[in-house]
């Protein structure tokens, strides 16, 4: 059994992250404090394609990812020989672009002998919260939402999570790129939507807020998704142009009724006394303001990372890699990309 | 060619539900529509039929996803983001399509190339004509 020299406080873990366009690496002390934050974002080059196009993302992974983790080191002002353990998303993702940030990794590892750890992408949003968040502790309740991900979480404990809600069809942020596509704004959808939602009324049009399974916190946005098209056609059909300002803020109050009004059901019937957001559609201003007003309410104390830690970072897998590295988790030269990794599962 | 015009999403989700019923192992099936028109519906209803009770999320983001719960593995794939078959080998599809589960790919347009010959298309469209809700289903 390897005997750690350090204490925990001072334990280095690097992150990397290449799940999807984000090609990252991150230096963390103690699990919570971020010596360095490298993100290289695809974004600019998805925008030309409306979308995430996993063939460009792979190859641009594989450009990235040396220079990410050597800004890393640099900006950290470390090298590989002061880091104590290496931690990586294996899941869920594009496979593609997973195996790039999964097989540097292991390289990594197997060529200095640094512990490695699997990180799940989602244990990585929700774990953003404790490095914006210094004194939060588990338990809390948690909602990740992102372009692939809608789980309500009850987070029990480091590391161990009970998943209360999820979607039954599109992710939240899904909505939002397939709402944006159809309405002419384009991609990323989510932050153009709430831009635009600004200038609209949320209460021009009512669309519906969907309920559905039988815990009471799943979500579904296919169907919103498909009334928004249906109010498109509809006016098309009248020869009507479509307000919109009014057709994204409406659309976007749909989804922030639905996400708030299954976080609080849950909240309530858990008792919890804390609730987080995390994923990328937590940078939703309106999102975030409805959450904070509904926690408030309800006593609440509620928690949210800055934007640079709701995106796709590997600050948040560093953190979750930490934690699982204390608790004796090691991943071997095996580790593998899982695409539709459960989160819970290893 | 067979065509089913349907005039509900109850109606198109039943469809599908006939299709996995009738499913067999190998299959592979292409599913075509623009967005909105029922294809999360259809596929719904094919997973039902399969005894796939779980959900059945959008695979946008992975590309593909597995369903081992029912009589047949199950492989849903959306090659909507694919921007070169060299993805689709990437991610294996040819371990599913020539597996010994049904496949059902959306917008197997974008990769007819790879599609096997045998493939049952399976294509959605709207009449807004013929009302609101009405789709036409085309199956050959």
């Amino acid at each position: 059994m390897l005997q750690l020299s350090k204490s925990d406080k001072d334990i280095l873990v690097l992150g990397i992250e290449s799940s999807c366009d984000e090609t990252a690496a991150a230096v963390l002390k103690g699990g919570r404090e971020v010596l360095s934050n490298i993100i290289y974002s695809q974004i600019d080059l998805h925008t030309l394609y409306g979308g995430v196009v996993p063939e460009i993302a792979s190859r641009k992974h594989i450009d990235k990812i040396n220079q990410v983790i050597e800004e890393a080191l640099r900006k950290a002002e470390v090298t590989l020989k002061d880091i104590d353990a290496i931690a990586v998303t294996y899941g869920p993702g594009l496979v593609g672009a997973l195996l790039v940030g999964v097989a540097e990794a292991k390289a990594i590892a197997f060529g200095t002998g640094i512990p490695l750890v699997g990180v799940h992408h989602i244990e990585g949003h929700i774990c953003a919260n404790y490095i914006a968040n210094p004194d939060l502790e588990p338990p809390f309740l948690c909602l990740v939402v992102s372009g692939g991900h809608t789980h309500l979480v009850n987070v029990k404990d480091y590391g161990e999570y009970e998943i209360l809600g999820k979607t039954f069809d599109d992710a939240a942020g899904e909505a939002f790129d397939k709402v944006a596509r159809a309405i002419g704004l384009g991609y990323p959808g989510g932050p153009k939507i709430d831009k635009v939602s600004d200038e609209g009324n949320p209460e021009a049009i009512h669309f519906p807020r969907a309920k559905v399974g039988e815990s009471g916190y799943d979500f579904s946005f296919s169907g919103l998704k498909s009334a928004v098209l249906n109010y498109l056609n509809t006016l098309e059909m009248k020869g009507e142009k479509a307000n919109q300002a009014d057709v994204a803020a409406s659309f976007q109050q749909a989804v922030v009724d639905v996400l708030v009004g299954n976080s609080m059901d849950a909240v309530e019937k858990y008792g919890a006394k804390k609730f987080a957001i995390a994923g990328g559609v937590a940078s939703n201003k309106h999102l975030r303001a409805a959450m904070e007003k509904a926690c408030a309410e309800r006593g609440v104390e509620f928690f949210l990372p800055p934007p640079i830690l709701c995106t796709d970072n590997a600050a948040m897998i560093g953190c979750a890699g930490y934690y699982e590295f204390i608790r004796g988790v090691r991943s071997g030269y095996d580790l593998n990309a899982v695409p539709n990794l459960r989160l819970g599962e290893r | 060619m067979r065509i089913i015009e349907t005039n509900s999403a109850s109606e198109t989700y039943k469809l599908g539900v006939e299709v996995g019923k009738n499913a067999r192992p190998g299959q592979v099936y292409a599913l075509i529509g623009d967005l909105g028109v029922g294809k999360t519906v259809f596929i719904q209803g094919v997973a039902k039929g399969l005894g796939i009770d779980e959900p059945v999320n959008s695979p946008t983001f992975t590309i593909v996803q597995v369903y081992d719960s029912g009589r047949l593995p199950f492989y849903h794939f959306d090659v909507y983001r694919i921007g070169d078959v060299e993805e689709m080998e990437e991610i294996g599809y040819e371990e599913y399509f020539f597996g010994e589960g049904v496949c059902f790919v959306e917008w197997a347009n974008l990769v007819d190339e790879i599609m096997p010959k045998e493939t049952t298309w399976v294509t959605i469209e709207k009449d807004l004509g013929k009302g609101f809700d009405y789709r036409k289903i085309s199956i050959r």
